[in-house]
Formats: structure tokens, C-alpha cells, sequence
């Protein structure tokens, strides 16, 4: 259900494929403004502004997709759609975020999030949509790559998590 | 489709407030807060004309991350406060938002009046099968052989069936949603809130804290196999033999929902006041 239609004609199915594309983002942004509110109130600040960073820079490929359709300016709505699993390829998992997690925790995630979106990409620009769809999506997939790459850049440059990272002897809330 | 992005007079920000939710981190609940807040904006509502209604519990704080009017009610008690609202202010869209335990446990009885009683609201639960807010006692959703510290070797009890329950007291429209796929929670609230009566939209929300295995609800859950069923006996059958995870409309009833009051309710004090003299 997450690939464009390929009966539609070229036109149709390029606007469909954007609006998928501006969907994915629209998704990544909310989840990783939720991480980063959880983190705030959960008092860590240094991974909820990571969050924040990676909402922000995936706002900016949302507003390119709004200017590249000259479709209505943010903040709009999306048309709902139903990815192949529950959350689109580009979100990060709704349980993937830990009040201990640390800087490289969430980098983990933002690249596991791009690879994903990379893949989606790469297969629409292998299979049978319209040629202007597959153009597109070879170009989006590049872009994705060039996500993770600066990704595992970032990562090198932080710390890696010691073992035990998330013991916590008072845990916030524990069953009693 | 030429344009496949509508832009509404408000968004889902707009319903959101300040406040930053105190919810663990993960918690299923956060996705609901998104649904609801998009829900509205697809509605074309504005915060001034929604009441969001709750009891206590985790899932009960929604009212206030939300711009709209909101009542952080009694343990169990979110259904009498929003039915009597919505009698009251029939122009208001109400949401009541309850736990598995706030709804169905010390709340069990108002939800089956308030489903027989067809008041024209939306009644979302943030099930988890688990009451949270208190560390972790099994609810009346809990499995029987959940064994946790509380309930070592599980309660023994089976679960009660909300949906089921739900039909056969009459709610007018159920649903079931799963608070990982957010925009799929948003449009099921969108059609609760269009159809008329008292509308059920039992959310599966993980508590990632007390039942962590409910991350694995993620594999589970998927779109019901049929379209949903206005006939109340096909509906019954479906909803015994489901296993739980059927994700979507499941049942859309024709029943008029109920009609109001039959005078003007009086907003005046001296008025009813009137009604205790001597
Ligand atoms: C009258 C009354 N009885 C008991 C309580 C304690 N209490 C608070 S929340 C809660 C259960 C909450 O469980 P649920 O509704 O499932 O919400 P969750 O926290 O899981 O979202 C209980 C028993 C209370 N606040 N008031
Ligand atoms: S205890 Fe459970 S229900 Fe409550 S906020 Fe935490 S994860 Fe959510």
C-alpha cells in the first residue's frame, strides 16, 4: 500500500509519490518533537535538543517538497496513508526512546530511520512507476544516502555509550 | 490527484499546549495526544467549541496538553461529567478520554448507561491493559495469567470485552485503533466524531513501563480483514471471535442518538434555585 499507484498517469502518480514523501516527513518530524518533549520533562536536555536538530533538518526536506509542488505553505495536513508496517519508513519507532538514552542512542536511531527512507526510495526508482516517479525517487533515495553518510560522520564524533548505560538504582517508576 | 494536501483554517499544533505531557518515555499515549489534536484540525473544529473530558489515570491527563476546554475529573467518573456537558452544551463536540481501569473497572457501570444512553460524544480509551498511574495492578482488560509483583501468578480472572460489551449496550459506532500508527488513530476519531451518538474508539496504547511486552503490539495489530457491519448480530459475532488486534471501523449503528432534553435546560440560577423553596 506505501508505493504510489502504478495504474495512475504520470502526473497523478508524481503527485501521489510527493505526497507520500512530504507524509514520511511530516511523520519523522512528530515523532522526533514527541522524543524530544518526552526528554525535556524526563530532565535530558542534551538528547532532547539532538531531537529537536533531527525534527528541524527533516522540516527542511518537508518545506522543499511544499515548494517543489507549490502546494499550500506549512503547516498543513497530510493525506493519511497506510505504510507496510504501522509507522512510515521514515519514523523513528514509537518506543525507541529511553529517559537514560544518550546522544549516540538517538543518532542510532535517526540513521536506522534514513536507511529505511533510503530503501524506500531505491525500490520505487527499481520497479515499475512512471518514469517521472522513478527520476524522483532515484534522486530522493541519493539524498537519503547522503543522510546516513553525514549520520555516521556525526556519529564517530560522540561518545559511545558505556555498558549499563541504562541502570538506574531509583528508577522513576518501578512495580512495587 | 492534483492536490493531495488540504490546508486547513487551524493544525494539529493549534490544539496542542503548552504543557509538555509527563508520560514516560514511549508511552503509547503521546500518539493518542497527536491523533486527537490532528483529528480536530481535520475537522475544521476550533478549541473554544471541543470539551475534552477525562477521569484519572496516565491516559486521563490528555485534557490538559490539549488548547481545547477540558475537565480533569473523578476516578472512573469522565462519562457522567461528559454526558451531562454534552446535554447541556449540545454544541460543543465532546471527547471523553478514560484508562482501562478509569472506564471499565470503577467507571464499568457509566460506560454501559452511557453507550445505552446514545449521547451524540466521542469516547476514546487508552487501553494498556495495565492501570499505570498506580504502579501497575492488572485491570479488567489484564490477561488472567499476567504475573507481574502485584498479581504474582496472574489474577486468574478472564478479561472483559469492551467492544463486545459496547455493542451489546447499544453504542451507536465502535472502533479499534493502535496508537503506533498515530494517522490511523486520527482518522478513526475524524469518522467517531462525524457519526452520530455515542461513538467507542478503544485505542491499544502501549505502557511501556508496566507491560513492556506491549511493544510487540506493533506486529499484531493490523486492518480489520472486512468492512465494518451496521447489523448489530454480524457485528456480535465478529467481536467475539476477534482476537483483538482488528484494527479500524468495526460496527456503524443506525440508532437515533439521544435527543436532548425535552425543554430548554435553565441556565439560571435564581431558576433553579426556584425548584428548593418552600
Ligand atoms: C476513587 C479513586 N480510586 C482509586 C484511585 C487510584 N487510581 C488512580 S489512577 C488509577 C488507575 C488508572 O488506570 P487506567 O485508567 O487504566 O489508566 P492508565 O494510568 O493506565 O493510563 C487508580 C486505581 C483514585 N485516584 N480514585
Ligand atoms: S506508566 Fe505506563 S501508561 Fe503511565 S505514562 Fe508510563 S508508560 Fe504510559
Amino acid at each position: 500500500m506505501s508505493k504510489p499507484a502504478k495504474k495512475a498517469s504520470g502526473e497523478e502518480a508524481y503527485a501521489d509519490f510527493m505526497s507520500r514523501a512530504y507524509t514520511m516527513e511530516l511523520e519523522a518530524i512528530e515523532r522526533y518533537a514527541q522524543f524530544a518533549d518526552a526528554l525535556d520533562t524526563h530532565n535530558n536536555p542534551e538528547v532532547a535538543g539532538l531531537f529537536r536538530k533531527l525534527s528541524a533538518i527533516e522540516s527542511l526536506h518537508a518545506k522543499r517538497i511544499l515548494a517543489e509542488m507549490r502546494w499550500p505553505s506549512l503547516p498543513a495536513l497530510p493525506a493519511a496513508y497506510a505504510w507496510e508496517s504501522v509507522e512510515g519508513p521514515e519514523t523513528a519507532p514509537f518506543d525507541a526512546v529511553h529517559y537514560l538514552m544518550q546522544p549516540y542512542h538517538a543518532l542510532e536511531i535517526a540513521l536506522r530511520c534514513e536507511q529505511q527512507a533510503r530503501k524506500y526510495y531505491e525500490d520505487i526508482a527499481a520497479g515499475s512507476a512512471p518514469k517521472r516517479v522513478k527520476a524522483a525517487a532515484k534522486e530522493m533515495a541519493a539524498e537519503e544516502a547522503s543522510h546516513v553518510a553525514l549520520i555516521q560522520d556525526w556519529m564517530k564524533k560522540v561518545p559511545q555509550p558505556a555498558p549499563g548505560w541504562d541502570e538506574d538504582p531509583d528508577p522513576p517508576r518501578m512495580n512495587e | 490527484m492534483n492536490a493531495p494536501i488540504t490546508s486547513p483554517a487551524l493544525t494539529a499544533k493549534d490544539f496542542k499546549s503548552d504543557y509538555k505531557p509527563v508520560w514516560c518515555p514511549g508511552c503509547g499515549d503521546y500518539s493518542v495526544l497527536t491523533a486527537v489534536t490532528k483529528a480536530l484540525a481535520m475537522l475544521e473544529l476550533r478549541p473554544e467549541n471541543v470539551a475534552v473530558v477525562s477521569g484519572i489515570g496516565c491516559s486521563s491527563r490528555i485534557p490538559a496538553y490539549t488548547t481545547c476546554y477540558g475537565f480533569h475529573g473523578v476516578h472512573g467518573r469522565s462519562l457522567p461529567a461528559g454526558t451531562g456537558l454534552k446535554v447541556a452544551r449540545p454544541d460543543l463536540t465532546v471527547l471523553v478520554a478514560s484508562g482501562d481501569g478509569d472506564g471499565y473497572s470503577i467507571g464499568g457501570n457509566h460506560f454501559l448507561h452511557a453507550c445505552r444512553r446514545n449521547v451524540d460524544l466521542t469516547y476514546i480509551v487508552m487501553d494498556n491493559h495495565v492501570y499505570g498511574m498506580t504502579k501497575g495492578q492488572p485491570s479488567p482488560t489484564t490477561e488472567p495469567d499476567w504475573s507481574s509483583k502485584l498479581a504474582p501468578g496472574g489474577t486468574g480472572v478472564r478479561e472483559f470485552h469492551p467492544l463486545v460489551i459496547a455493542l451489546a449496550s447499544g453504542a451507536n459506532f465502535i472502533a479499534r485503533a493502535f496508537s503506533g500508527d498515530p494517522n490511523g488513530v486520527a482518522a478513526l476519531i475524524v469518522e467517531a466524531v462525524r457519526h452520530p451518538g455515542f461513538s467507542f474508539v478503544e485505542v491499544l496504547s502501549p505502557c511501556v513501563t508496566f507491560r513492556p511486552e506491549q511493544r510487540g503490539w506493533k506486529e499484531s495489530a493490523r486492518p480489520a480483514p472486512v468492512a465494518y457491519t451496521d447489523d448489530p448480530a454480524r457485528a456480535a459475532r465478529r467481536l467475539m471471535t476477534d482476537d483483538g488486534f482488528n484494527i479500524g471501523v468495526l460496527y456503524k449503528g443506525r440508532r437515533a442518538p439521544f435527543a436532548g432534553l425535552p425543554a430548554a435546560p435553565t441556565h439560571s440560577l435564581a431558576d433553579l434555585e426556584g425548584g428548593f423553596r418552600l
